[in-house]
């Protein structure tokens, strides 16, 4: 394989991880959103390992084998060892807004993204950061639009899990030679954030009766009358 | 070697927590690690002065003034809310069989905050961060109430949308030093002695994602909402250090940052900070008048004072940075102290609400005295720390010519001021109006609001001549000389 070979289907998997996070978007049962996740991750991993190719940096092999171990295997095991089966099951039926609309606002934070990074890379003869940087800045933003218009606990964890991809994608591309000490920091980081959040997640199942965080809404500034 | 212990000694307080054979003794462990932590920040305080900076570990475990500071503050608060726990948390909790988890969590909490100031990798910083959101989320449900995991839920959501970002700031950072530093370690100071050299878009680019991923968790407004949530339904002992502290450590990043970037030669960022940090306060200072739960209302001032020091970092001027500095330390010992005082009065009453309390001087007239001392320090009445920082701030806003902007502030100042005091005139004085019998307070509760004090007292009136150096000294490291 030569290295304009790897470019090319780094260019590839980008296209994919954005497609993936679309599905996250559109995609009303809480199963699948998880399903979706995991294939971003591993089109994550294969983006890592082919720029790991093209500049044959053994750090960034490292890096890849550590994105599978986290976000492949630890994450949705850890999600499955902590919540019960039956909140897996679970269907969206009304979001904040329906799922067309919400994938135009998806298309135009893209679209954003692209304008955003311009100036970023404008200079930048490197062809991979060219496609990681907006990518994955799309990543984040869509990752985050999904965080927003979800109202199940566990598609919202994993919309910050996205956005940590689409960080992570243009990661691997500009921050490359970064210390593996911040990497494993980071990963373990991800890992800690699935149990604490799946841990509280179980608690407000147990003690509410619901998953639905949008029926979290006792709490709120109630104005005063003035004496 | 002291500054590696301090990291060290919260995790091996929280692994023997955990051990089922300590677990009896699992408060006594939390105090001693914090009060050893704290008199090992003075050793290392002391290493600052005299050298400037304080190396644990090469190129790994560094310090500066800046850090030693906020190391100081950090355990200071945490080992005074650890005195608290003991007796509030003996009171308030339901299932005694979960107090030794409590104490597990509050070590773990501190050592993420520590480990912040104490590492000199910008990577790792963040993910020291990351920690301390983490650990604080089941600390703020830890009562598990409805509400309680309601506002866990909602810190949760809101401050962690903002670690994505902000680690993609932290990438552009290193990306930025990265094609110009020649592949030596990104440390603290590297990147501040090469930020000249970097691309200023990058940098840019770089201060606003950690900005916007950290102004999350530093409680700025409009993403300030999880703020009087969490301040509401977590201990008070927990909410001691969430806002004494944990909202300063992420501002602490973020001046690092914007240090960098007042280090490199297109330094018009000022004015946006000036700007944003008065958003803060103005929204805080009017919803200050309308509030209705006493937690709520320091938590809003978190928010105020937050707006405050963030304003007084923009004016971009020495004299600004000593004010933010120093605003810094004294919010968070008068912020602890204020909440150490709201646990109190909880103990006595049992209620939040503001309007159902009248007359504490008589009921408590411990906590009731306690309660007006820290609202006047809290609102910057003379002569508390506070104020003096304030007026710092003011004056060098004024010497920079910034007038458009010190007057809102001062303003803004004076409306917080008298929202405050509304309220506590109407708690602390009049006939009581409270049915329930007042309880009496543990011990350690007012050992941990009396030692909480004297801080706050003396500050005000002197500043001791090594707290004025290193607040000199990590004024100069702020302003990036």
């Amino acid at each position: 394989m030569t290295s304009a070979t790897a470019e090319a289907l780094n260019t590839l998997c980008a296209g994919l991880i954005l497609i993936a996070a679309f599905a996250m978007v559109a995609t009303r049962q809480v199963q699948g959103v998880v399903r979706f996740f995991i294939v971003q991750s591993l089109l994550l991993t294969a983006s890592c390992f082919l720029i790991a190719y093209g500049r044959s940096s053994p750090h960034l092999w490292a890096l890849g084998v550590l994105t599978v171990a986290a976000k492949v295997v630890a994450i949705p095991w850890v999600l499955r060892k902590l919540l019960p089966g039956e909140y897996y099951e679970r269907r969206e039926i009304s979001q904040v807004v329906n799922i067309p609309a919400s994938l135009l606002v998806a298309l135009l934070l893209t679209i954003a993204a692209e304008f955003v990074s311009g100036p970023l890379v404008s200079t930048v003869t490197d062809p991979v950061i060219r496609v990681n940087l907006p990518i994955g800045l799309a990543g984040v933003l869509i990752g985050a639009w999904a965080l927003i218009a979800r109202r199940e606990a566990i598609p919202q964890l994993i919309g910050i899990l996205a956005m940590e991809n689409g960080a992570f994608f243009a990661g691997i591309a500009i921050a490359s030679e970064l210390p593996l000490i911040a990497e494993l920091g980071v990963a373990g980081g991800v890992i800690l954030i699935v149990i604490v959040v799946g841990l509280l997640t179980r608690h407000i199942g147990e003690r509410i009766g619901t998953t639905e965080a949008a029926r979290l809404n006792e709490l709120k500034e109630e104005s005063m009358s003035w004496r | 070697m002291a500054l590696i212990l301090i990291v060290l000694l919260p995790l091996l307080a929280a692994l023997l927590c955990w051990i089922p054979a300590f677990r009896r003794a699992a408060w006594v462990l939390t105090m001693g690690a914090a009060w050893i932590v704290f008199a090992l920040s003075l050793v290392v305080w002391r290493g600052v002065l005299e050298n400037g900076h304080f190396v644990g570990l090469p190129r790994w475990i560094e310090t500066d003034g800046l850090g030693a500071l906020i190391l100081t503050i950090v355990s200071l608060v945490t080992a005074l809310a650890s005195i608290f726990a003991g007796g509030y948390m003996r009171r308030t909790l339901h299932e005694p069989e979960r107090l030794w988890w409590y104490y597990c969590n509050t070590n773990l909490f501190s050592f993420a905050l520590l480990v912040v100031p104490a590492v000199a990798d910008p990577n790792l910083t963040w993910v020291g961060v990351e920690l301390i959101t983490l650990f604080a989320i089941l600390l703020v449900g830890f009562e598990r109430s409805r509400t309680a995991l309601e506002a866990a839920w909602k810190y949760a959501v809101l401050t962690m949308m903002g670690a994505p970002i902000s680690l993609f700031g932290f990438f552009t950072l290193f990306w930025a030093y990265h094609s110009v530093s020649g592949g030596a370690p990104e440390t603290w100071q590297a990147v501040q002695a090469a930020a000249p050299k970097m691309d200023p878009n990058l940098l840019k680019i770089s201060f606003l994602l950690i900005f916007v991923g950290f102004g999350s968790k530093t409680g700025f407004a409009p993403v300030h909402t999880w703020l009087p949530d969490a301040h509401s339904q977590a201990p008070s002992p927990v909410c001691a250090i969430l806002s004494g502290v944990k909202t300063t450590v992420p501002l602490y990043v973020i001046l690092r940052v914007l240090s960098v970037i007042l280090a490199s030669p297109m330094a018009r960022i000022g004015s946006w900070m000036v700007v944003l940090g008065l958003i803060s306060v103005a929204i805080a200072a009017f919803l200050l008048l309308q509030v209705r739960d006493y937690k709520r209302m320091f938590a809003y001032s978190t928010v105020e004072h937050m707006g405050i020091i963030l304003t007084a970092a923009g004016l971009a001027s020495g004299a600004g940075d000593f004010g933010a500095v120093s605003q810094m330390m004294n919010h968070a010992v008068t912020k602890s102290f204020c909440f150490l005082v709201a646990g109190t009065v909880l103990l006595v009453l049992s209620t939040r609400e503001i309007g159902s309390v009248r007359g504490l001087l008589r009921v408590s007239p411990f906590a009731g005295s306690a309660l007006l001392l820290c609202s006047l320090a809290i609102a910057g009445a003379p002569p508390f720390p506070i104020f003096l920082s304030e007026f710092s701030i003011i004056s060098a806003g004024i010497r920079g010519g910034q007038y458009t902007a010190v007057a809102i502030l001062a303003t803004l100042i004076v409306v917080a001021f008298v929202a405050i005091f509304r309220h506590v005139n109407r708690m602390a004085f009049g006939e009581p109006i409270m049915p329930i019998e007042p309880k009496a307070l543990p011990t350690s509760c007012w050992v941990a609001v009396l030692g909480a004090a004297i801080p706050v007292l003396v500050l005000g009136l002197y500043i001791p001549a090594p707290v004025n150096s290193l607040l000199q000294l990590a004024a100069r490291q702020l302003g990036g000389h």
